[in-house]
């Protein structure tokens, strides 16, 4: 497999400071990777580098010269009272071509059959605010999906939905991924989304393990990438991870008021 | 109770003819650019820029420079400072805008003072004034307005994308900071065109105003572009009528028939455009 990305020694960040450093990854269509690691560890930084959108101040970012990414920003950074429908929002990945303001058939019928593969054909009139969470995820996985890419990167796209949602947006990808779409994503989920995938980095501003879910959802990467020890559990053939309760540091509710 | 014939009276007069449709095609250029700028959080940037421009005005006109010329300098110089500060110190756009454009503005009503002035209609460059609009001022807002509305056309779709998401539009090959300089010279241009109808002070609510009342309207984006121009043109044409009639400055006059458009459609659309008028404010 050529991969589509691969980070050497990359360091990034804004302004003066890194909020990456030392980065080591290689992405190619086939995988289907996650990226975990807590608050501030650069997750959304690492995406953007990967994206192109933040330059790197250390290393070196190779991309196959027709490589074509696609991005899904997180919910929070979208502007939900924009004055955009759904089919307005999913066109705008079609910059590139066409001049005239107005959609040509050609670009209707490619946007129809976007939303009808991601199950939303019949919300393309509406405004974007007017959907449910998992409906709006969708859109903007429409809408890099309709620029046709090798690879999709996704930030948190799990993040402030219920779990029918999320198991929604996972089956779905998981079915892109079958397709051979390679797909990166950012998650802080490590039991519902994290264990599922073929692939994860733990991130903590490096990297702090890379591999298989079994390989890296062990109590010494975990305790290394989030600073504080956790359990793994075996359930029914996957990784549960659990926080350790340390005593010493935690009182119990009842005693706080004595 | 005014008469038909005493409505009617200011259009036989030139300089009326030439301010009516001066105000209704920059009311309407203003519409137009201000969506962009609402939806973009410029509004301080279109405040700012029409304050700095003042500060050219003021020494092209003693200067005997063309106006026009010269106050696009000092304002595309006042933009470039703004920029250019807020890339090198830890300070926000918005405190450098404040900082740069009013030391402009009051650098403007000095070199007036000191340099007297006496022949330079201030109180038209900071108010508007219809007897201040001439024919070349028609040419003018109509080239800038053209120029405005092909810039729109041309580059519909990167606009929006940058507009509403500027990192994936720069992702997917939009050159956004090429945009964001058009943005600001078709700004710029507007500003300029308009000067002498609306008056510097008063620039930035015919930015803002239509593009606000047409968001609480709509929530489709083209139907906002001229929504917006024609509440832009609306306010023009009703306020040129009123400063003639009350003999109020144009610019006051075009601002207060906005403010009142907004009034009603607060009214008018309840929760639904408060609602969405909360979402420009915040953006």
């Amino acid at each position: 497999m050529i991969p589509l990305l691969t980070l050497d020694g990359v360091a990034a960040g804004y302004g003066d400071g890194s909020v990456i450093t030392g980065i080591d990854l290689s992405v190619g269509s086939g995988d289907f990777v996650g990226i975990v690691g807590p608050s501030g560890s650069g997750k959304s930084t690492l995406l953007r580098v990967l994206l192109g959108s933040v330059p790197v101040s250390a290393g070196q970012v190779q991309r196959a010269a027709d490589a074509r990414l696609g991005y899904v920003p997180q919910v929070e950074q979208i502007d939900w009272d924009f004055p955009v429908t759904v089919a307005q929002c999913v066109l705008m990945s079609r910059v590139g071509g066409r001049v005239l303001p107005w959609a040509s058939k050609a670009e209707k019928a490619d946007v129809s059959r976007v939303l009808e593969r991601l199950g939303i054909g019949d919300l393309a009139g509406r405004h974007i605010r007017a959907l449910s969470g998992g409906q709006q995820q969708r859109v903007f996985l429409a809408r890099a999906l309709l620029a046709e890419p090798d690879l999709l990167l996704l930030d948190e796209p799990t993040s402030g939905v219920d779990v029918r949602t999320r198991h929604e947006i996972m089956h779905l990808l998981g079915e892109l991924h079958e397709g051979g779409l390679g797909i990166v994503l950012t998650t802080h989920d490590l039991n519902g989304i994290a264990a599922h995938l073929p692939q994860l980095v733990c991130l903590n501003k490096r990297v702090i393990g890379a591999g298989a879910p079994h390989e890296v959802l062990v109590p010494e990467v975990l305790e290394a990438t989030y600073g504080s020890p956790m359990e793994v559990l075996e359930h029914g053939g996957m990784r549960v991870v659990v926080d350790v309760p340390i005593d010493a540091r935690i009182i119990p509710i009842r005693d706080r008021s004595a | 109770m005014i008469t038909i014939d005493e409505l009617l009276r200011p259009f036989q007069f030139q300089f009326f003819q030439n301010g009516l449709v001066v105000a209704t095609i920059a009311g309407a250029l203003c519409g137009l650019i201000g969506v962009y700028v609402v939806l973009r959080s410029m509004s301080y940037i279109g405040h700012g820029l029409s304050h700095a421009i003042f500060g050219g005005f003021a020494v092209s006109a003693l200067a005997g420079v063309n106006v026009f010329l010269g106050a696009g300098l000092w304002g595309l110089a006042s933009a470039l400072a703004v920029s250019s500060v807020t890339r090198r110190r830890p300070i926000g756009s918005d405190a450098a805008i404040g900082v740069i454009t009013t030391a402009s503005f009051a650098f403007g009503l000095a070199v007036l003072q000191l340099g007297g002035g006496a022949d330079v209609d201030a109180d038209a460059a900071l108010f508007g004034n219809v007897l201040g609009v001439t024919r070349g001022d028609v040419w003018i807002v109509s080239g800038v307005t053209l120029f405005a509305v092909a810039v729109i056309f041309l580059r519909y779709r990167a606009l929006l994308f940058v507009t509403f998401d500027p990192e994936v539009a720069e992702a997917s090959g939009v050159r956004v900071a090429r945009l964001d300089a058009l943005l600001m010279l078709v700004l710029a241009a507007s500003i300029l065109a308009t000067m002498n109808v609306m008056g510097v002070t008063l620039i930035a609510a015919a930015l803002v105003v239509p593009a606000v009342v047409a968001r609480m309207i709509t929530s489709s984006f083209s139907t906002m572009l001229w929504l917006s121009a024609l509440i832009g043109a609306f306010c023009g044409f009703v306020g040129m009528n009123l400063s003639y009639h009350l003999d109020v400055a144009s610019g006051p006059t075009i601002v207060l028939v906005g403010g009142s458009l907004f009034l009603g459609a607060l009214a008018a659309t309840g929760v639904r455009g408060r609602a969405r008028l909360g979402s420009v404010a915040a953006h």
